[in-house]
């Protein structure tokens, strides 16, 4: 049986299991809890990197969708539509609001209905996802509209379809921003996975608080964070290397 | 070839409407370079984007061959944009695209084949002396040549009328001069239509066959450019074309000339430019003259001098001297009176 946390337990009533669970932080032989680390840490950074792959995946698909929606119908856009724009502006900033702890409980049942089970790696997908298209919007927003007003009327002068504009233009003109924009995301996904594995999501974030919180187990905790230092450096340089690789100005 | 009808344009701002276009009419001919020129606010940059669809005019017609533009929509509208050629005053190049993909971009949208693109890119690059710059981004260019880059992308699709906004005015003087040397050597070579929107005299100067005047929205004066140059109607026209009556020396030797003293303003077009008029009126004339300032230059191809004359001497003598350069087509008035 894998190593669940305690409100894992909890919420899926699996009584006597947490009952082991809880008298297991007690009794733990130390050599057998060690051995069981080593396996299950590496596990657990695989299961973060699948939780944040694939919700990256996800969150940049609608993210780009979504914020270039924000960006072609505000007032003056492509196809400007500013009072759509208005309300889909709303709505993310709704999004936007909502606590990623209360969100990931708020998506439990669309989580089951989804993956069918609201706990686990693949389940933490759906929360993380429904969380980062917000700000994966904005942040793409604020990336096409760096690009100078000039450019887009060159196109348009020139006899450009919108759909022309769109994969001529601007996808090309702002690829370095959108880059810099996933990767802003991606490490903000990894941050929320942390968050999603304490309330049953597994990964990383569960190893943190089953072990370096509820056993009092700071070294496991400082495992963790290097793991996930480690992760954020490596986005980060990448996403950095291949924005700096696009960009030409 | 273009047309405009009574072009009327204006835009909300804080302070109410502000009127950019007023009631704007102008007829460009096929194979003109017609200029626009104007201070800031004059509205010329607003006709260069109602002219180019980018903005869309409150009243009147644009006629591009005959079709009124400011009606078309969709795809109709995609096709008479394409016989247009843009060019900007800060470049509006695709800065993630080479050299070459830049000018091909009017002929990618327009689904040319590769075979196409590449020969007629490769030609306008020749053309605008750009064939080693093909390969490299346009960060690596300098304004210039940023400018031909332009340039030749609005040549691309074969347009029948070219508009270049402001096209030299974020240039240096030095480059401003070559490209508007480049410029009258693709009117010349295509017979191409040019609007020149500038607020530099010496781009109309050098470039175009046509003027027109432009303040406040509307159009104050138009006509050949040397015509507009030589007899300016109204004082806007005249402080744009003679730099002279604007400079400080010159208001200086006007307030402080002795009693007696005239100061005339003589302009000598094309052949009297280069006779020596001066010389003749001395020796035939018993005035005493003295030249305070003088300029040469050539205007849309035909030279132009014009003097500052200081001329002292009997009224009836100096009368029959200003009829002797009249009638030999010097045109010369007083200025006493600025």
């Amino acid at each position: 049986m894998p190593e669940q946390g305690f409100f894992e337990l909890l919420f899926t009533g699996k009584w006597d299991d947490l009952a082991r669970h809880l008298s297991g932080n007690i009794h733990m032989d130390m050599e057998r809890y060690l051995s069981h680390l080593q396996r299950t840490l590496p596990q657990a950074t695989i299961d973060t990197v699948y939780m944040v792959g694939f919700a990256s995946l996800f969150a940049v698909m609608f993210g780009v969708v979504v914020g270039m929606v924000l960006y072609v119908t505000q007032p003056g856009g492509i196809y400007a539509a500013p009072r759509f724009n208005k309300v889909l502006g709303i709505l993310i900033n709704v999004g936007r609001s909502i606590p990623f702890v209360v969100l990931i409980i708020l998506v439990f049942p669309l989580s089951r209905m989804i993956v069918g089970t609201s706990i686990g790696r693949t389940a933490s997908i759906v929360p993380l996802t429904i969380a980062a298209i917000p700000f994966m919007s904005r942040v793409i927003e604020a990336a096409l509209n760096e690009l100078g007003r000039g450019i887009i009327e060159a196109a348009v002068a020139a006899g450009a379809t919108p759909r022309q504009i769109i994969l001529r233009v601007v996808l090309p003109e702002s690829a370095p921003g959108l880059v810099s924009g996933f990767t802003l995301t991606i490490i903000n996904l990894i941050t929320f996975s942390a968050m999603a594995g304490v309330i049953g999501g597994g990964g990383l974030g569960h190893i943190a608080h089953s072990y370096g919180v509820a056993r009092f187990r700071t070294d496991i905790l400082v495992y963790v964070i290097i793991i996930l230092i480690l992760l954020v450096q490596i986005v980060q340089f990448t996403g950095q290397y291949i924005s700096r690789k696009l960009d030409k100005r | 070839m273009l047309e405009i009808k009574n072009l009327s344009k204006s835009y909300k701002t804080k302070q109410g409407p502000l009127l950019a276009l007023n009631d704007v009419s102008v007829k460009v001919n096929k194979g003109d370079i017609f200029g626009f020129i104007g201070l800031s606010g004059a509205g010329k940059t607003s006709l260069a984007r109602c002219i180019s669809v980018l903005e869309k005019a409150d009243a009147g017609e644009i006629l591009l061959n005959g079709v009124d533009i400011t009606r078309l929509k969709g795809a109709r509208l995609r096709q008479a944009r394409r016989k247009m050629g843009l060019v900007f005053q800060h470049f509006n190049l695709l800065m993630n695209a080479t050299v070459f993909d830049n000018v091909a971009f009017p002929l990618r949208i327009a689904g040319k084949s590769k075979a196409e693109i590449r020969a007629r890119v490769t030609e306008l690059l020749e053309v605008v002396g750009l064939t080693e710059k093909e390969t490299v981004y346009p960060a690596t260019l300098s304004g210039g040549q940023k400018q031909r880059v332009g340039i030749a992308r609005a040549l691309a699709a074969e347009p029948e009328l070219v508009i270049c906004d402001e096209a030299t005015s974020a240039l240096d003087p030095d480059t401003t001069r070559q490209i508007l040397a480049l410029l009258r050597k693709i009117a010349a070579d295509t017979g191409v239509t040019f609007i020149v929107i500038t607020h530099e005299m010496d781009v109309i100067k050098a470039l175009c066959s046509h003027v027109a005047v432009m303040e406040g929205g509307e159009i104050i004066e138009q006509g050949k450019v040397i015509d507009v140059l030589t007899a300016p109607k109204t004082d806007t026209a005249r402080r744009f074309f003679a730099k002279d009556y604007s400079s400080e020396g010159w208001y200086k030797a006007v307030q402080e000339r002795k009693l007696g003293h005239h100061i005339f303003r003589a302009l000598f077009i094309g052949e009297s430019a280069r006779r020596s008029f001066i010389h003749d009126v001395i020796r035939k004339f018993d005035i005493e003259l003295s030249i305070l300032s003088g300029s040469i230059e050539s205007v849309s191809g035909t030279m132009v001098g014009s003097l500052i004359l200081e001329i002292t001497g009997d009224e009836p003598v100096l009368a029959d001297a200003m009829e002797y350069f009249r009638i030999n087509g010097v045109e010369i008035e007083p200025v006493d009176h600025t």
